[in-house]
């Protein structure tokens, strides 16, 4: 199979955070990844897109250890993801958001946070009825860092607000900044922007690119185009749970195999007019055109 | 930073002055129910014992959200120990110092023994094997006298040592200072000071690392995992604290009651502890409080006036004390499901999630 050789083109080599090389997994009779290979380096905004039903979730899901592929290496900073315990991924720096957010929705906003706090911090038993020092002081750490991490993601003034109480671009942002109390090497966003208006975002953009400039790899699913095409340095994407191309946002714009899986068949034989189609002509139409290859993955 | 100071609520003065008010009360409460009488001492004691099995039931069910049908069974485990420990039975008599922590550590096992497969389980199925395993244990405790007597069977164990500090016996009246104080009474101080100690580990827990992580596993276990914590220790903690807790009434209960047997472990105790977690209000620790004083004291009042109350308007007893409370427990529940499904004395967290579950419905 087509393996992607994990290349990049800037002049210095850059150094290779996550490579993931001939997953497959398989639910039932359906297989919902079939030989994934890609690479991830250091300060990339990665981005995962494909139609719905495409695997990208489920990718996720076999990185972050919550399912266990059937075939393939998953390389983390020299951790074997895929031998990892679901709680060990935080450990050695991966965190993640949910697509359908999974908040602790009856806790607070900061207490959500805190939670996040926990994989970084030691207090036991012991501390917490004795409440030592140490304790104590790391209690106030955990705290002021939540505090902190609201202020990042803007929803500080929320902060003791419960969870479920928030907006969704709010529960959104939540999300991002308990992810990041985690002190992760590599965030893994899975459609941070459903659901949201335009103006938010626009702000969500502006926190990714925040995050990652203040030394936060970050991988990302998306359906908004025009958000992973401006955002993104480098692009995979699924179909069928196979990689269809994997490049810079520019190139797999043109490819002619992404244009046919996200416009049909029709368009990929206009190439030339679909080269010429700007990104968000092809986000315009991805969204209509999304129920169409879930129809034509039925027929199939 | 004025929002973190509100994060972590300050102890208004108000509260503190409560504080010393129950503090006071509590401290001569004997005495006041001494002039009732005795019997009502004991009334008090059985409840500070079921206020540290309604505490440590609440570890499991209300920090961590793990529904546990046997609970009784870490209070049998206690029993036992210090009824094996300090009675003829065995011909051993060691001091409270090695007992207690024995019943700690051994109802802590215990928990942790149990947890370990049920650590899938979610609901309805952790439900049904905490029940058997309340279940095997009291039946254990009932066959284990053959073919080597260990827990001498249904016959219990008796003559089982007071709890004694040096030559200072809880179970003996004798005059202290002057005053003349009995053994319920010294044990009333002795429960109530171990039932404090239990309060504040639970408070304190309660606002913790580990108590996070529990509220975490109740709320959404997958994303507790996603956020790196040990889902399988953590549970595990939770079942190991609230059993050592029970282990620790249970010590109390073999060494005041001087008898244990097998039948005082049964599911019904299970479901009635269960039941002062639920009517007080889960998670939070004055309302389970309140739930164990209520359940434990109520039946102990209607006996005490059902009886009179029928005979002087009927001149007989007609309807038999222990009936009624059956009867009226049941309607209680009821009512407190109906009106006040997260109980009388809710934490913020179960009425907003309950109120948020009306909502969406």
């Amino acid at each position: 199979m087509s393996a992607i050789p994990v290349h990049r083109d800037q002049g210095a080599m850059p150094e290779l955070l996550l490579v993931v090389n001939r997953i497959s997994k398989r639910f039932g009779g359906l297989q919902a990844l079939s030989d994934v290979s890609f690479g991830i380096c250091k300060g990339d905004i990665y981005g995962l897109i494909g139609p719905n039903g495409a695997g990208k979730t489920t990718l996720f899901n076999v990185l972050t250890s919550l399912y266990q592929p059937e075939m393939g290496t998953a390389n983390f900073m020299g951790h074997q993801l895929t031998r990892l315990k679901p709680h060990e991924i935080a450990q050695v720096g991966i965190a993640r958001t949910f697509q359908n957010i999974r908040l602790f929705a009856n806790l607070s906003a900061i207490e959500n946070v805190m939670i996040g706090r926990h994989v970084r911090t030691r207090a036991g038993v012991l501390g917490a009825v004795l409440r030592n020092r140490a304790t104590l002081e790391e209690e106030r750490a955990i705290e002021q860092r939540a505090y902190e991490l609201l202020e990042y993601v803007g929803i500080a003034d929320r902060a003791n607000d419960i969870a479920r109480s928030l907006s969704y671009g709010d529960q959104r942002r939540l999300e991002i900044a308990r992810a990041l109390a985690t002190e992760p090497t590599l965030l893994a966003l899975d459609e941070p922007a459903a659901g949201m208006n335009p103006s938010e975002t626009v702000v969500l953009r502006q926190l990714i690119e925040k995050i990652r400039n203040d030394g936060v790899t970050v991988l990302l699913i998306e359906h908004d185009m025009k958000l992973v095409m401006g955002l993104c340095n480098r692009v995979l994407v699924l179909e069928y749970g196979r990689v269809l191309a994997e490049g810079k946002p520019s190139e797999v714009q043109r490819d002619p195999r992404v244009i046919e899986a996200y416009l049909g068949k029709g368009a990929a034989g206009q190439a030339g007019a679909a080269v010429a189609a700007p990104a968000s002509d092809i986000a315009a139409r991805q969204s209509t055109g999304a129920s169409h290859s879930n129809q034509g993955r039925h027929d199939s | 930073m004025s929002t973190l100071a509100s994060v972590r609520t300050p102890v208004p003065p108000r509260v503190w002055l409560g504080i010393v008010l129950v503090g006071a009360v509590l401290a001569i409460l004997p005495f006041l129910l001494g002039m009732v009488g005795q019997s009502w001492i004991r009334t008090l004691n059985f409840a500070l014992i079921y206020v540290m099995l309604a505490l440590g039931l609440n570890v499991v069910v209300g920090f961590a959200g793990l529904l546990d049908l046997g609970y009784i069974a870490f209070y049998g485990v206690g029993a036992y120990v210090w009824a094996m420990l300090a009675s003829p039975h065995f011909g051993l008599h060691l001091p409270f110092w090695v007992i207690l922590p024995l019943g700690f550590v051994l109802a802590a096992i215990a928990g942790a023994l149990l947890g370990a497969p049920c650590l899938k389980l979610r609901g309805d199925y952790l439900a049904i094997v905490t029940l058997g395993f309340g279940e095997i244990v009291r039946i254990f405790l009932n066959n284990l006298d053959a073919p080597v007597n260990i827990t001498n069977g249904p016959q219990g164990i008796n003559r089982i040592d007071t709890f004694r500090v040096g030559e200072f016996a809880f179970g003996r009246t004798q005059e202290l200072f002057g005053f003349r104080i009995t053994g319920p009474e010294k044990y009333y101080y002795l429960l109530l000071f171990l039932t404090i100690v239990i309060v504040v580990i639970c408070a304190r827990l309660q606002h913790s690392r580990i108590g996070r992580a529990w509220e975490a596993i109740r709320e959404d276990e997958i994303a507790a995992k996603a956020m790196g914590i040990n889902t399988r220790n953590i549970k595990l903690l939770a079942f190991a604290m609230g059993a050592s807790f029970g282990g620790i009434a249970g010590c109390m209960f073999a060494s005041m009651q001087g008898f244990v047997s097998p039948e005082s472990f049964s599911l019904t105790e299970s479901i009635a502890v269960l039941c002062m977690v639920v009517l007080g209000g889960m998670g939070n620790i004055p309302g389970v409080i309140l739930g164990a004083l209520l359940l434990s004291v109520f039946p102990e009042l209607l006996r005490a006036v059902v009886v009179p109350l029928q005979q002087t308007l009927f001149g007989d007893v007609i309807l038999d004390p222990e009936g009624i409370r059956m009867l009226l427990f049941g309607f209680a529940l009821v009512l407190v499901m109906i009106f006040r499904p997260e109980g009388l004395w809710p934490s913020a967290l179960r009425r907003r999630e309950l109120r948020a579950a009306k909502e969406g419905a």
